[in-house]
């Protein structure tokens, strides 16, 4: 094998990273950022659950038919994501209830599902394993970030601990109200994604039509 | 009928499930580069929503409530924690099905979203649905006009987006923002627009 261990580790968390480039798995990224806790729960259930199954879904897969292995993925996939559900709800209610239906779209996460068809299927299990988590580490990092400015600038705070104390608590912060809304997530992202790409310049996608440079007359 | 029509603005345009839920955001970037193939998607998305959240929301009522089984002789058993997996069993099973009728009967609406259905049952969307309609207690009637509507309202979103994909790419674009971040960015003002129609009273 190519890759060692570690790269397989370090390699989505800004390389090859499943949200800014492969383009995975981005409907829980924008819903459960408005604050870094959920986003904080968020990222570990998706790494439980991307590791978990890419590990057995690479311990199947030569038992698994072609013709009906999505159906076996997704046998696997939604018994680990019911097991999330359920200590959610036993042990962080709150929580779970802020989080609502998107616990149970991990199922179709498209992280998930995508590491499980490119990778589990033709790899050993350990390697899934870690693949797994490296993945589910990557997406993690980004909701991370998102989470942190739209909690940030969006209530002033973080993990619920104030930092910028708020007007309406007699503070001098006037918070961003368009921070806690939906669309603010898609320009974080996309801001997100300019700054990593000048970054890292051999991530950016060509042009589909150049602009033509005309010389001045 | 003045519930179930409220509801079903209220699905299109207030709560557009892919753009104030973000659901089924992948294949709504991916696969809005050309209006075609987005309608395509978006039709499809339509037929598999309006069938599964219906079915789903019968199972429901009739297998996986507490109580539900009391028809069958257990009154006391409660299996809604088998609810994920037979939801996405069934729209699997549903899309399966659907795609078989297609070929057999319609053949050149299946040649037209053929490709498309597989990508459905990964869909958040439709999975989304089933769940919003188990959160919210619909009855079969309501869950029916939301299944519609809703999967209406992501076929409007993904055809728009779509449409606006098609004239930007003449645009000049900084080299960093090329292709995905610009489209998040032109997805975040589209939803800034359809946010407008919260304030829509029915």
């Amino acid at each position: 094998m190519s890759q060692t261990r570690r790269e397989m580790l370090v390699d989505p968390l800004v390389d090859n990273n499943p949200i800014t480039l492969q383009v995975l798995g981005i409907c829980s990224a924008l819903a459960v950022t408005s604050s870094l806790q959920v986003a904080f729960v968020m990222t570990l259930a998706v790494t439980f659950v991307t590791a978990f199954a890419s590990m057995f879904i690479s311990l199947l897969r030569n038992q698994i038919p072609g013709s009906i292995r999505i159906i076996v993925q997704m046998v696997i996939i939604a018994s680990l994501v019911i097991l999330v559900d359920q200590i959610l709800k036993a042990y962080a209610f709150q929580i779970s209830k802020t989080l609502s239906v998107f616990v149970g779209l991990i199922i179709t996460n498209c992280i998930v599902m995508g590491r499980a068809e490119a990778f589990a299927m033709k790899n050993p299990p350990v390697a899934s394993f870690i693949d797994g988590i490296g993945n589910g580490l990557g997406y993690g990092l980004i909701l991370m970030l998102v989470g942190f400015f739209r909690e940030l600038f969006g209530s002033g705070s973080l993990f619920g601990v104030t930092i910028l104390e708020t007007v309406n608590n007699g503070g001098w912060y006037v918070p961003n109200g368009m921070l806690l809304l939906p669309p603010s997530a898609f320009f974080i992202i996309g801001l997100l994604i300019w700054g990593f790409r000048t970054w890292k310049p051999a991530q950016v996608e060509d042009r589909e039509y150049k602009i033509q440079t005309v010389e001045a007359h | 009928m003045e519930g179930l029509l409220s509801l079903a603005v209220k699905a299109v345009f207030v709560e557009n499930l892919a753009l104030s839920f973000f659901l089924g955001m992948c294949t709504f970037i991916a696969v809005s580069k050309k209006i075609s193939t987005a309608l395509g998607l978006g039709i499809s998305v339509m037929l598999v929503q309006a069938i599964t959240v219906p079915t789903n929301n019968l199972l429901l009522t009739y297998l996986l409530k507490p109580g539900a089984l009391a028809w069958a002789g257990f009154p006391d058993v409660d299996l809604t924690f088998l609810g994920l997996i037979s939801y996405i069993g069934v729209i699997a099973a549903m899309v399966q099905i659907l795609e078989m009728i297609l070929d057999k009967y319609f053949p050149p609406l299946y040649n037209a979203l053929g490709i498309f259905l597989p990508l459905i049952t990964v869909n958040c969307a439709i999975l989304g649905g089933s769940l919003f309609m188990v959160e919210r207690d619909y009855n079969f009637a309501e869950a029916t006009t939301y299944g519609l509507s809703s999967g209406f309202g992501w076929a409007l979103a993904i055809t728009a987006m779509a449409g606006v994909r098609e004239k930007l790419k003449y645009s000049d674009v900084p080299d960093g923002l090329q292709g995905l971040g610009i489209t998040f960015i032109t997805a975040g003002l589209m939803a800034l627009a359809f946010m407008s129609f919260s304030g829509v009273k029915l």
